[in-house]
């Protein structure tokens, strides 16, 4: 990992960049036309749903597609924000969201430093189980979760969310964390030790400056899913504990296809992980190829 | 402070001689509690309530067991079948025109230049979004009546198509949408493998006289084929686990033309009220995507060299 790091392909003036840039400016103008292309293509149905959700029904109907010019309305924005319960849905969301988030890092960031530190019983199984249930389907959790729901009646409580949420992103975050943790010298915990240091001082002074970017990645993927998340919460929430996703839905089948305000709401929701996306790209894109190019 | 320190551990020593043997487990604990109770336990109960008859609205206790009965329907049952074979044939289009297209565009763009970053950061867009919202502007997109893509294919001459209420073109559908979200996937983790490569190895076969062609298919590609394999290992997973974006955009329809097998099982269980003869097939799907999931996992341990897990 360390090594990729090192070679990232930014790093301005790396030698291993050095003499391979483009100097055929006809192939440096295709290359960037293509670029140009591919990225229209990924932003042109984002678009889409912006410039929906500020079209009045009228236009919306009209079915002629207009990417800039129409006359903008909020009336969308409006009816979603007022008339319908989204302030809840919104908090839910968010609760949701940063909670189990929290969880994730606290409980994987110990378990990954466990495992990347000391040696004992059960180790490997611990290491390749968590490995191997990463991928269990939603659609496998969906009826034993509504099982345990109904049994305990626990519909309309954001904890059972909360409670799925952390288990399906623990995995991740624990082989993450694990992989940064491995990347810091034992000598440098040590030598603080020696120095008198706490156990906490340890970790708050030492360890956490170092595996910053390393919870960044683990938080940004964990709150994505739990912001993002659609089966579970569709199936384990009520009219009070409902999230974001579960209320865009019902905007389909409850009222027509109102479009507008779908794509309203849709635009609300995608708001964050696009956030994440502009301010920390590399990361996400470091966590994202850590499962596949190992460093 | 030190002393107390040095004391506190002393009298720690003393009392409990095991004490650096049980911290380990007192770290992992509450992770390994979660994704136990969280993860393995739904896995254990799907196994559990799979030989139970259990509809919804009925009290588990009247359930009746019926053994292996339903794994045996479910091995005669066409729908399970068709939806098998829905899921394989979706896979095998989506991955197959990704992988394609993501390591065509990664060899192609792969040195690097001015603005990169920007690009990379649009490139992942369509995998932030949120799979609920995805499905939400696809469905618009594809609209009979006042959907975009008919409108710009009129202009080419063709008539307007109803592409969700066909099984065919909803088929086209889910796949096109899938390969629009999903191939910024492959081509990053393409380039980031290319760019990762040692540029002797590539300089010495220019040098050997390898001509373009030959260096992408005798050294380039065979380089990052391990990353190859567990990309597509990945994707095919995700097909198995992905559900979302067909259940707002055709719920499965027409008829069962869109359902893959994960929403099937959703279907089967929140539709048709058969929670019982739902586990049994999740207890089919659970099998196929640990299996893929294990095949990752002996190709590339990712924490296999990094120590000797």
């Amino acid at each position: 990992m360390s090594k990729r790091r090192a070679r990232s392909p930014d790093a301005p003036g790396g030698s291993f960049l050095a003499g391979k840039r483009l100097h055929n400016p006809w192939h440096q103008a295709a290359h960037y036309l293509a670029l140009i292309v591919l990225a229209a293509i990924c932003l042109a149905p984002i678009w889409v749903m912006i410039a929906t959700s500020f079209k009045n029904d009228v236009i919306v109907q009209s079915a002629e597609p207009l990417w800039f010019f129409f006359l903008p309305t909020l009336d969308n924005y409006e009816y979603i924000l007022t008339r319908g319960k989204f302030d809840r849905y919104l908090v839910n969301s968010i609760i949701v969201g940063a909670v189990s988030t929290f969880l994730t890092l606290l409980f994987g960031g110990m378990c990954a430093y466990a495992l990347a530190r000391t040696e004992f019983k059960g180790r490997r199984l611990v290491a390749n189980s968590t490995l191997l249930i990463r991928m269990v389907p939603p659609a496998v959790l969906a009826v034993p979760a509504f099982f345990m729901v109904t049994t305990f009646s626990l519909k309309n409580d954001l904890v059972v969310l909360i409670f799925f949420y952390t288990a399906l992103n623990l995995p991740f975050a624990i082989w993450l964390l694990f992989g940064f943790y491995k990347q810091i010298p034992v000598e440098l915990e040590e030598a603080a030790i020696i120095d008198g240091a706490s156990p906490l001082q340890v970790f708050t002074r030492v360890l956490l400056p170092l595996m910053k970017s390393g919870y960044a990645v683990a938080g940004i993927f964990a709150f994505r899913i739990a912001w993002n998340e659609f089966i579970l919460a569709l199936l384990l929430t009520g009219r009070r504990s409902r999230t974001l996703p579960v209320a865009a839905a019902g905007f389909i089948t409850d009222t027509g296809v109102e479009w507008g305000r779908i794509m309203a709401m849709g635009t609300l929701i995608v708001i964050p992980p696009l956030l994440f996306t502009f301010f920390a790209a590399r990361q996400i894109i470091q966590g994202m190829t850590a499962g596949a190019v190992k460093g | 402070m030190a002393k107390t320190d040095a004391g506190s551990l002393e009298s720690m020593s003393t009392a409990s001689v095991d004490w650096r043997k049980v911290s380990p487990y007192l770290f992992i604990l509450p992770a390994v509690l979660v994704m136990a109770a969280g993860l393995l336990y739904p896995v254990i109960e799907a196994f559990y309530l799979a030989f139970y008859d259990w509809d919804i609205g009925q009290d588990f206790e009247d359930a009746p067991n019926v053994g292996f009965r339903h794994f045996s329907r479910m091995l005669a049952d066409p729908d399970v079948w068709e939806s098998i074979s829905v899921t394989l044939r979706f896979g095998f289009w989506t991955i197959t025109i990704e992988m394609i297209l993501g390591v065509a565009l990664a060899l192609l763009l792969e040195k690097p230049i001015r603005g990169a970053s920007i690009f990379r950061t649009i490139f992942i867009l369509p995998l932030m979004v949120s799979p609920v919202v995805v499905g939400l502007i696809w469905r618009y997109l594809y609209d009979a009546r006042i959907g975009w893509i008919n409108y710009y294919l009129s202009f080419l001459g063709f008539e307007y198509q109803v592409w969700l209420g066909d099984a065919d073109l909803a088929f086209f559908a889910i796949v096109f949408t899938d390969i629009w979200q999903w191939t910024p996937f492959i081509f990053i983790i393409v380039i980031a493998g290319l760019q990762a490569l040692p540029s002797e190895v590539i300089e010495a076969s220019r040098i050997d006289g390898a001509n373009w062609w030959q260096q992408i298919f005798l050294v380039k590609l065979p380089m990052i084929r391990s990353i190859l394999l567990i990309a597509l290992l990945m994707r095919l997973i995700d097909v198995f686990r992905g559900m979302e974006v067909m259940y707002i955009m055709t719920g499965g329809g027409p008829g069962r033309a869109t359902e893959l097998l994960s929403l099937h099982i959703y279907n089967r269980a929140f539709d048709a009220q058969q929670l019982g003869y739902a586990s049994a097939i999740s207890v089919l799907l659970i099998l196929i995507v640990f299996a893929l999931s294990f095949a990752i996992l002996v190709m590339g341990n990712p924490m296999k060299d990094k120590s000797d897990v």
